[in-house]
């Protein structure tokens, strides 16, 4: 299945992405490990294909909520810093053909950037812990991320094991957890009022949202990518190929964004719009679209849901995911930072690979050197 | 009256210079007008003459009095019998059809919530719903001739249809997997369905009702030819007696007083006959047809209603927007202060105690429904979505369960009503029934007696 898939990224009515090369992990990046965490993936998509040759995915309400709930708020944001005149040296996008380079904030500062870990409790921490209970802000629709098998009305995916590891941090072994369900365009209107704790819900980080609420480090990087069916696929990516094809999107979505830029433009494709991500699934089942753009983490989920389709080429875009909080919470963020730093130790041997092969490595390739999983390098400002 | 038949008959005025018989006298040729004329005139001179002009005259008016009644009456008794037999049922049918797809989304949206452990119940009210909308819809475009408004929509349900029920199907199959494409696939079908078959369907009921409608004017419009030829047969009998009694004293001419007898009785059997049918059409249209509208618009609101909840959870987050749709349904049912909804419509229109039950107790279960939603929101809202699922499509204190009610009452309701329909529209009918042919009947023994007497008259001068 999508194991061509290259790097995952994924996201969701995101806003601005940034652009820039996909990073360079550092860290070791390491052998194939984790064999384990595949196999419940694996399993999963086997009784998949027996069933029904749709398969599929998940929805993301990220990029755009059913029917309508828009897009999240981000996608303005971004198109104001698409706004840069296309010889400047800080481009929301590649062109096609180019490496993306990540997104640099108007005072050359990079929006990834966070606070230092620290183990210590403040104000916010002691809050959670006074109450014995953590809110958590998450998606159940993005299939792998976040979302509910509705066969055993569980919630799982990479989202849902992050909030559990840092529920355990802060509580301890089996932390009481709410996970609240919030649409894409009330991921900052949550956090600012209280509702939830923190919004692990693959939130991309960008300029314009730093303003709003406080970011962990990066712990995933995605981009924009290309879905199309295995066989006889008629778009072979960004090129001519896509001349007088149907193209589907979310309306809203970074990838409508990034299909208006010029330079995709003139691919000439039919564009496709509908609410969801996922829509366009199940528009490209139906044959009423030949390809999709999405950011590779939501790929991976369709991909994931449908044997028959991959993602292609490479991520266009470089869209770091982080844990949201709200922007007084300081003592909270260099406490998730410090669980995000247990979480990504470890090389092949850590927490953050295990779960990446349980949820991702099946559909996705990795941002690591010749695709191997990696987890981006944490940034500090302070 | 009294008057004896003492004087003897007057004598001709003048001789009979005239008519000698203008049939046969007619030569070839077609009767030009001016010939005509001239032989009226002619004929006009004598007495004979003119008593055969009179009685002629009256024959003719009492026979075109009695053909325009019993042209006017079976018009009017056709379009009553359109209203009872074709155009009720094939609007009662397209509501049907509109029902019966809003309850096929509203079960498929439960059905999926329930997961791997879809009730069999609500899987077979899905199906009964599709194979009643397609079976309806293979009959509604049978009885069609291909020209009428309604046959596009027609045409659209028909090709929708088995697209909606793939749809359906896919989302079940992905579901089941436990993939979230399923969701997709049953959001893609309930578009389907709110943006083009719902709206086909609704259009189709509001050709097929506008149809009832013009039956019903056809039906209850006034013969006014028929009423004023009567009066006007009335009035030359009256005049032509009158000119008899002032030339022979004679009081009564038994084939002219017959004659008024026979143009008397079918004015006031027409008048008395359509004034009752025009009633009883009255009623079976307010007491019945116009209830089963209001309670039709009912059904499809809470039915979307319904929709809507269910839609909201399978959307698993971002379901605003029908939460926002189920908002405005319910807003429309309950109305607003300055503006009655569709239950207090429906309330109005309910005209005896049986049909103002049910629809109070739709009301109830309505308003029990919203307080139960208001509880499956907050649940869902505060992330117990299990719990919130289950108080939608749970057996037991769920909205399902309100819901359920507020179908069956609507269900009774409207079968109460459709019934006062069809008792008042027969009851209408009835009234018109014999009128044809009892006009014709009358007429032409009007006309007879007509003739009878007038020959009586001409027979003295001879």
């Amino acid at each position: 299945m999508g194991r061509e898939v290259t790097a995952a990224r994924g996201m969701l009515g995101m806003a601005c992405p940034g652009s820039g090369r996909r990073v360079s992990a550092v860290g070791d990046v390491g052998e194939p490990a984790g064999r384990d965490g595949g196999t419940r993936a694996r399993r999963r998509r086997v009784g998949v294909v027996g069933a029904v040759s749709a398969v599929l995915l998940a929805v993301l309400t990220g990029c755009a909520a059913p029917s309508g709930s828009g897009g999240g708020t981000g996608e303005r944001g971004r198109v104001g810093s698409v706004a840069a005149p296309a010889d400047d040296p800080v481009r929301p996008f590649a062109a096609p053909g180019e490496d993306p380079e990540p997104e640099k904030c108007e005072d050359g500062s990079d929006p990834a950037e966070s606070l230092k870990p620290s183990g210590e409790a403040g104000e916010a921490v002691e809050r959670i812990q006074d109450r014995g209970r953590l809110v958590v802000g998450v998606d159940q629709n993005s299939f792998l991320w976040g979302y509910r098998d509705p066969t055993t009305g569980k919630l799982g995916g990479f989202d849902i094991d992050l909030a559990k590891e840092i529920g355990k941090d802060i509580l301890g072994t089996d932390p009481d957890i709410t996970f609240k369900t919030i649409p894409t365009d009330q991921r900052i209107r949550a956090l600012e009022k209280g509702d939830v704790d923190m919004v692990v819900r693959t939130m991309t980080i960008s300029c314009e949202r730093i303003e709003e609420v406080a970011f962990s480090t990066a712990y995933f990087e995605a981009g924009q990518q290309m879905l199309v069916p295995k066989d006889h696929a008629r778009v072979k990516g960004f090129d001519k190929s896509l001349e007088g094809r149907r193209l589907c999107y979310a309306s809203g979505s970074t990838a409508e964004t990034l299909m208006k830029e010029d330079d995709y433009q003139q691919l000439g494709a039919r564009t496709l719009r509908v609410p969801n991500q996922l829509d366009c699934l199940v528009r490209m089942q139906l044959g009423e679209a030949d390809a999709i753009v999405t950011d590779s983490a939501l790929g991976a989920g369709q991909a994931a849901q449908d044997p028959s389709v991959r993602l292609i080429g490479e991520p266009v875009t470089v869209e770091p995911y982080g844990v949201a909080m709200n922007l007084e919470d300081e003592d909270l963020v260099r406490r998730v930072n410090k669980v995000l730093d247990d979480y990504r130790k470890g090389g092949a041997g850590s927490k953050w690979r295990a779960a990446y092969d349980e949820w991702l490595a099946d559909d996705m390739k990795g941002t690591g050197e010749g695709g191997a999983p990696k987890p981006p390098e944490p940034k500090y400002r302070d | 009256m009294t008057q004896p038949t003492a004087a003897p008959p007057a004598p001709p005025a003048r001789p009979a210079v005239a008519a000698p018989e203008p049939r046969e006298a007619e030569p070839r040729g077609g009767p030009s007008w001016r010939g005509a004329s001239r032989r009226l005139r002619a004929e006009a001179t004598t007495e004979p003459g003119r008593l055969r002009l009179i009685g002629a005259v009256l024959a003719a008016l009492l026979v075109v009095f009695g053909g325009i009644t019993a042209l006017q009456v079976s018009e009017r008794t056709s379009a009553a019998g359109d209203v009872v037999e074709r155009s009720q049922p094939l609007s009662a049918d397209a509501a049907k059809i509109y029902r019966s797809l809003a309850d096929a989304d509203t079960s498929a949206s439960s059905g999926f919530l329930a997961g791997g452990d879809e009730p069999r119940s609500v899987r077979a009210r899905y199906e009964k719903d599709i194979r009643e909308a397609s079976e309806l819809l293979a009959g509604a475009a049978s009885s069609s001739d291909g020209s009428r408004p309604a046959d596009r929509q027609i045409e659209v349900l028909n090709k929708g249809l088995p697209v909606y029920t793939g749809l359906v199907e896919s989302a079940r199959a992905n579901n089941r997997q436990g993939l979230p494409l399923g969701g997709a696939y049953l959001r893609y079908a309930n578009e389907k369905m709110r943006g083009e078959l719902l709206p086909a369907a609704e259009t189709l009921y509001k050709a097929e009702t506008s149809e009832l409608r013009r039956d019903y004017d056809a039906a209850k419009g006034w013969p006014w030819a028929a009423v004023g030829l009567g009066v006007v047969t009335l009035v030359v009998l009256v005049w032509a007696q009158r000119r008899n009694y002032r030339r022979t004293n004679r009081v009564f001419n038994p084939g002219l007083l017959s004659a008024t007898a026979a143009a008397v009785v079918l004015l006031l059997w027409l008048g008395v006959g359509h004034t009752l049918a025009r009633s009883s059409l009255t009623d079976s249209d307010e007491q019945g047809a116009r209830s089963l509208q209001a309670l039709n618009e009912v059904w499809i609101g809470s039915l979307q209603a319904r929709g809507d909840e269910n839609m909201t959870l399978v959307a698993r987050g971002a379901g605003a927007e029908y939460e926002k749709s189920y908002k405005k349904q319910m807003g429309e049912l309950f109305g607003r202060p300055d503006s009655p909804g569709g239950l207090q419509r429906a309330q109005a229109l309910a005209d005896d105690s049986t049909g103002r039950q049910s629809v109070r107790n739709a009301t109830n279960s309505l308003k029990r429904w919203q307080e139960r939603h208001a509880n499956a929101r907050a649940k869902d809202d505060d992330g117990a979505y299990d719990d919130a699922v289950e108080m939608v499509i749970g057996k037991e204190n769920s909205t399902g369960e309100a819901f359920d009610r507020v179908d069956r009452n609507l269900a009774k309701a409207s079968a109460h009503e459709q019934q006062q329909f069809e008792e008042a529209a027969d009851r209408g009918r009835g009234w018109l029934g014999g009128l044809g042919i009892g006009a014709v009947v009358l007429a032409v023994l009007g006309a007879a007696a007509v003739v009878w007497g007038q020959m009586r008259r001409l027979a003295e001068y001879r």
